[in-house]
């Protein structure tokens, strides 16, 4: 169907950001394809060692899983997106392939081991996330394929992550968000992936602020060094949610309590982690 | 003159009532209602999925209307703030909203009110937590929001073995 109408088609899955976009003109479609009707896309299974989405599942959907639960951050992200309402609608295949620089998903998946399925044409293949976001607003998908499942690895038992958004209020976009997944051994960590949103034109992975903690204890020194190694890789724009300078220092912040929280939860502690509000 | 656009037929039941109707793809779920089913109650706040003003229950989970189309209520059942009272009677939620002077100029009132009502389905003792996390993407600029709250909790407390 999207080879015949060719790219002035876009494909409708909540509609959450889509319908906004197109109010205000900045999307401005001949056709829309609504992928609501579809049955069998929207489901949450393990297996194995991984957690598969399909592409129409709701954050609501994700924020109640049980399966989701073990695995933290998935949850902090699931349950902290915009507002009941949204969640409601919104769906993780449709953030993703959205690719909205101020998006959740993208910034919270990159942590883990995550993987997208697409369909089109020419059969089904699958991309690793850090190669399917290309830019703002652009995906590696073609205009006529579509997103059908994310597949999520399991973090390891040692393995634990948040993530932490600071937001104006619930409804809005993020003034600026961190992930954190940390993989400890006793004091010292093993492995550590943290990324930023809403500082750049795509979630950043900020390595050298992973390097800083890899193979060290966590403690104030090694966290204050992460945090500075990451606020030097983040590219914010000065906009109405605050200006360049404040958005990097917030980062910052919010990396190195993301740490905190991580920590915790990798020992094995529960720990509820809630959004920032202004 | 832009070309004539083809309406589609679809179903829908608001507020218990079987609805067949014909409309434009563009027409949002909130413009079906004020427009063509006169359900004038949900209002239309910001038109940017910012306040809330236009929540309506979709198949029982709360939604901005402004924020659907039309067309993809086809088969679904809607509830909207003229549906709460029944036979003449208000829902208690409604009644709590009076009783706790949660509202001043009533525009946010029934988008805050089908929140809540979601959240009460789900969850019959809401901490004051469950009660802020439901009401977050509502906006009001009269009250303050706290009289929302009580009468948000006010409404729990009376619905107990509802």
């Amino acid at each position: 169907m999207l080879s015949q109408l060719g790219d002035d088609a876009k494909l409708l899955a909540g509609g959450q950001s889509l319908i906004p976009l197109m109010k205000l003109r900045f999307a401005n479609p001949q056709h829309l394809v609504d992928l609501n009707f579809i049955s069998g896309t929207s489901y949450i299974k393990e297996d194995g060692g991984t957690l598969r989405f399909g592409a129409m599942t709701r954050h609501a959907e994700i924020e109640s899983s049980a399966a989701v639960a073990k695995i933290p951050i998935l949850h902090d992200c699931a349950a902290g997106i915009a507002d009941v309402q949204v969640r409601n609608r919104g769906t993780i295949g449709g953030s993703l392939a959205e690719a909205d620089p101020s998006g959740d998903w993208a910034a919270v998946l990159m942590t883990l081991t995550t993987e997208v399925r697409s369909l089109g044409p020419n059969g089904e293949r699958s991309i690793a996330l850090a190669d399917f976001i290309k830019d703002a607003y652009t995906t590696a998908l073609a205009h006529d394929e579509l997103l059908s499942e994310v597949s999520v690895k399991i973090p390891a038992k040692g393995s634990g992550g948040a993530y932490l958004a600071f937001k104006r209020s619930a409804p809005v976009y993020p003034t600026a968000s961190a992930a954190v997944q940390l993989t400890m051994e006793g004091e010292v960590c093993k492995d550590a992936a943290i990324v930023l949103g809403c500082v750049g034109l795509m979630a950043i992975k900020a390595t050298d602020a992973e390097s800083v903690l890899r193979g060290k204890p966590i403690n104030d020194k090694t966290m204050d060094s992460a945090m500075e190694a990451a606020r030097s890789v983040a590219e914010p724009q000065s906009d109405m949610r605050g200006s360049a300078d404040y958005k990097r220092t917030l980062v910052g912040a919010l990396v190195k309590r993301a740490i905190g929280y991580a920590v915790r939860r990798a020992r094995g502690e529960q720990v509820e982690v809630s959004h920032i509000y202004a | 003159m832009p070309e004539a656009i083809e309406k589609i037929s679809i179903q829908l039941k608001v507020n218990g009532k079987s609805h067949t109707v014909k409309v434009e793809p563009r027409i949002l779920l909130v413009e079906l209602l004020r427009e063509n089913l006169d359900l004038t109650g949900t209002h239309v706040g910001c038109d940017t999925t910012y306040c809330g003003a236009c929540t309506v229950l979709l198949n029982g989970a709360a939604v901005k209307s402004c924020t659907m189309f039309a067309v993809q209520a086809d088969g679904a059942e809607i509830t909207t703030v003229e549906g709460m009272e029944k036979e003449g009677v208000l829902h208690p939620i409604q009644k709590a909203f009076g009783d706790c002077y949660g509202l001043q100029c009533g525009y946010c009132t029934p988008g805050f009110m089908l929140s809540a009502v979601q959240l009460l389905a789900k969850n019959k003792k809401p901490s004051e937590k469950d009660i802020r996390k439901a009401i977050a993407g509502n906006t009001c600029r009269c009250t303050g929001y706290q009289n929302i709250f009580k009468a948000i909790q006010q409404a729990a407390e009376n619905m107990k073995g509802a």
